[in-house]
């Protein structure tokens, strides 16, 4: 039961950080149809901007700025980059992005080394904030989570209650319409795709000294956010929320259980030993799979939901 | 029986290629030279394979590594079994196996991710590349784990005395299969399913609506794609004669799609140019710098921001200015502009390597670049490249202009004369 509440509450931190990520994907997908590559690699800037501000001037300080300046080196890049290729189409969109993605792993390994740096949690966010049934819960799981869910009723207010969220909602189905009512809608694209990956510097802000920064954590996170749009259905937020919820509690479950294979087919009568066949495969422990089920999910959904949790249309 | 002319252009072409391949270890000499063009065979092979399904498939894969790699694994247990004389399997012989290996998982793989075109393809091909890289190390019985698995590609039977001991029998080995499936895959283009291949990148919906199910034709595609792309995996097993992990990674599936997209994808021979460059870019370039991966990432973006065609399309347009002899006028321009870009990328180049010495600590700041020697802790050095960087930028602007102008007026006399000429 312990084991189960603590773990259900990492895991939901952990969710709601990976849809801070797929938010900001999943709008720019459904906005301006491009799947940005570099999603990722712009939580990893935001996690390391985070590091040099609060190592110069404080974590607070870097809470507020890094994600400031992610968002804007985007609507930089979007104006500057993206904007250029838009006109030869989405794939090639996609390979700005994926060139993208190998320059910030670059830079990061030019400038801050390929070791991990030491970015930690501060002090005031250190230690325990509650404990459950005899084991304690850390404060800054407790901070993520409030981050998390405040940014995402900013968002919700922000698109369902403000005029520029009226403007973005309206130019996602009618960009034409909205442009011909005197919006300028590259401009709500340009302001959409910083906002986006402001998220994303923000999710790298709280998730870098709750996890590591280091050049790897881009590539690390950023096939699972794929995974978490595929699978909550492309280009639906709803879907994103759940499938990040999901896919959240999956690993954290799984890397606190060593059931196997071996155990179940103990259970109905059989013994694996090394001579079995297939033994490597029923003797890997659910905690060494945990790694790889996002990935599993994602092709059973493939086979059996293709359009996804919550998608709408099969293609 | 059909007539059909006699394509004289094209045994030519054909048969240039051969002779290339035959003459150039004898032109390049020297075991350096040997290596490089054995992996660029190899690259060759497996850009092309990449190729069928960016370029005549539209379907843009991260994960096509996944078909060498695993076709490698098994192309290396073939050839460990076969050295302790499980089975009579020639070296020769082992690139079939690979590309068998290859298509088989290509059947397996393929059918989940050709459920999808587009955008979503390419997701999946990135989650299904995790997926079997994770899985290589976790069953480390098989895939080696981190080390990965060695061979030794003299053990196996070796008819008519060639063992491949000496690199230049493996240099032809790879050559002839390099050959062989250039033409094989040049062939499946002209073949009906190479047209409808380019039919359902073209425009999936009027592909259905003739008749054809895309879902189907992506997957022969991808199969096919996967065989090929295995071979390649077991020619660089012999090669190398040790596969790890890294041969499924997602830095190897990102490679060939910088070596096919530099190469130009909308071309058949586009990726042979760029697994050309690439191989050349990584031998050549990562000897002198550190840095080598952010110059070629650097080249990819600039190539899909200016050159979404790539070399190939690049080196194509000049052929009608040629033809009608005005070549001569853009030589200056031309001249001018690859001068800039040289001072440019001097700029960039300082900036990039002072940046990179200041960060390792291991390093002194000290440092000699382009022989001049300076501390990268002085401001002045900073400053330099800084100039340097925006006066070649500066510069190439004003030569891309005087470029294009000359380009446009060449282009509507071009015009002009397919006008008359109709």
């Amino acid at each position: 039961m312990e084991f189960f509440l603590v773990q259900l509450l990492n895991g939901i931190s952990y969710g709601l950080l990976l849809f801070m990520l797929t938010s900001g994907l999943t709008l720019v997908f459904s906005l301006m149809g491009v799947l940005n590559f570099a999603h990722a690699s712009f939580y990893m800037i935001g996690a390391y901007f985070a590091y040099q501000i609060s190592a110069k001037i404080g974590f607070w300080a870097g809470l507020a700025f890094a994600p400031l300046a992610v968002g804007a080196i985007g609507m930089l890049i979007e104006r500057w980059g993206l904007r250029q290729v838009h006109k030869h189409g989405h794939v090639a969109e996609l390979l700005f992005t994926f060139g993208l993605a190998y320059l910030i792993e670059e830079v990061v390994h030019l400038v801050w080394g390929r070791n991990a740096v030491p970015y930690r949690v501060p002090a005031e966010l250190d230690g325990p904030l509650f404990s459950i049934v005899g084991s304690q819960y850390p404060t800054y799981r407790g901070f993520m989570m409030l981050v998390a869910v405040a940014m995402l009723v900013s968002i919700w207010l922000v698109l369902t209650r403000t005029r520029v969220g009226l403007i973005i909602t309206a130019a996602l189905t009618h960009s034409q319409t909205v442009e011909a009512l005197g919006h300028n809608v590259p401009r709500v694209f340009m302001m959409v795709f910083g906002g986006g990956l402001a998220l994303a510097g923000l999710a790298g802000v709280i998730g870098g000294n709750a996890f590591i920064t280091d050049p790897g954590m881009a590539a690390a996170v950023g096939p699972i956010i794929f995974v978490i749009v595929v699978v909550g259905g492309m280009g639906s937020l709803a879907g994103a929320f759940y499938a990040s919820l999901l896919i959240g509690c999956l690993v954290t479950f799984a890397i606190g259980l060593d059931w196997s294979f071996a155990d179940l087919w103990a259970r109905i009568g059989i013994t694996v030993t090394s001579a079995t066949p297939l033994a490597a495969l029923w003797q890997i422990k659910l905690s060494q799979a945990a790694p790889v089920l996002p990935y599993l999910l994602m092709v059973l959904m493939l086979i059996f939901r293709p359009k996804g949790l919550m998608g709408t249309r099969e293609g | 029986m059909r007539y059909e002319p006699l394509n004289v252009g094209r045994w030519v072409l054909w048969g240039a290629t051969a002779l290339v391949f035959i003459v150039a270890p004898f032109v390049f000499r020297g075991g350096f030279a040997l290596t490089l063009m054995t992996q660029m065979g190899i690259m060759i092979i497996f850009a092309l394979s990449y190729n069928m399904l960016l370029g005549q498939g539209g379907m843009l894969s991260f994960g096509h590594a996944v078909y060498s790699g695993l076709g490698a694994y098994i192309a290396v247990h073939a050839l460990n079994l076969a050295g302790k004389g499980a089975f009579p399997l020639p070296v020769a012989l082992l690139p079939l196996v690979g590309g068998l290996a290859g298509l088989f998982f290509g059947v397996i793989f393929g059918y989940v991710t050709t459920k999808k075109a587009g955008v979503t393809f390419a997701m999946i091909t990135l989650g299904l590349l995790e997926l079997v890289f994770a899985c290589v190390l976790m069953f480390p019985g098989f895939f080696g784990g981190e080390g990965g698995i060695t061979t030794n590609r003299t053990a196996a039977p070796a008819p008519f005395g060639v063992n491949f001991g000496a690199p230049l029998q493996v240099y032809f080995l790879v050559a002839v299969w390099c050959f062989a499936s250039m033409a094989a895959m040049f062939a499946l283009t002209q073949t009906p399913l190479g047209r409808m291949a380019n039919a359902v990148r073209d425009n999936p919906e009027r592909a259905e609506f003739v008749g054809y199910n895309t879902q189907y034709v992506r997957f022969i595609q991808l199969m096919l794609s996967a065989f090929f792309a295995g071979v390649s995996g077991a020619l660089s097993c012999v090669n190398f004669e040790i596969v790890s992990a890294e041969n499924v990674s997602a830095v190897r599936s990102g490679g060939v799609l910088l070596a096919a997209f530099i190469g130009g994808f909308p071309f058949f021979f586009g990726p042979i140019i760029g697994a050309i460059v690439f191989v050349f870019f990584a031998a050549a370039l990562s000897g002198f710098t550190k840095a080598w991966l952010l110059y070629l990432g650097l080249f990819f973006v600039g190539m899909v921001l200016y050159a979404p065609g790539g070399i190939a399309s690049l080196v194509l347009m000049q052929f009608p200015v040629l033809r009608i002899g005005r070549f001569r006028e853009l030589a200056w321009p031309y001249t001018g502009a690859g001068a800039a870009a040289l001072v440019a990328i001097a700029g960039l180049v300082g900036i990039v390597e002072m940046v990179y010495r200041l960060s390792d600590t291991s390093l002194s700041s000290q440092m000699t670049l382009f022989g001049i020697d300076f501390d990268a802790k002085n401001t002045l050095p900073w400053i330099g490249f800084a100039v340097t960087l925006a006066a070649g930028i500066g510069l190439l602007r004003m030569a891309w202009r005087a470029v294009s102008a000359r380009w446009n007026a060449i282009q509507h006399d071009l015009l002009a004369r397919q006008k008359a000429a109709a």
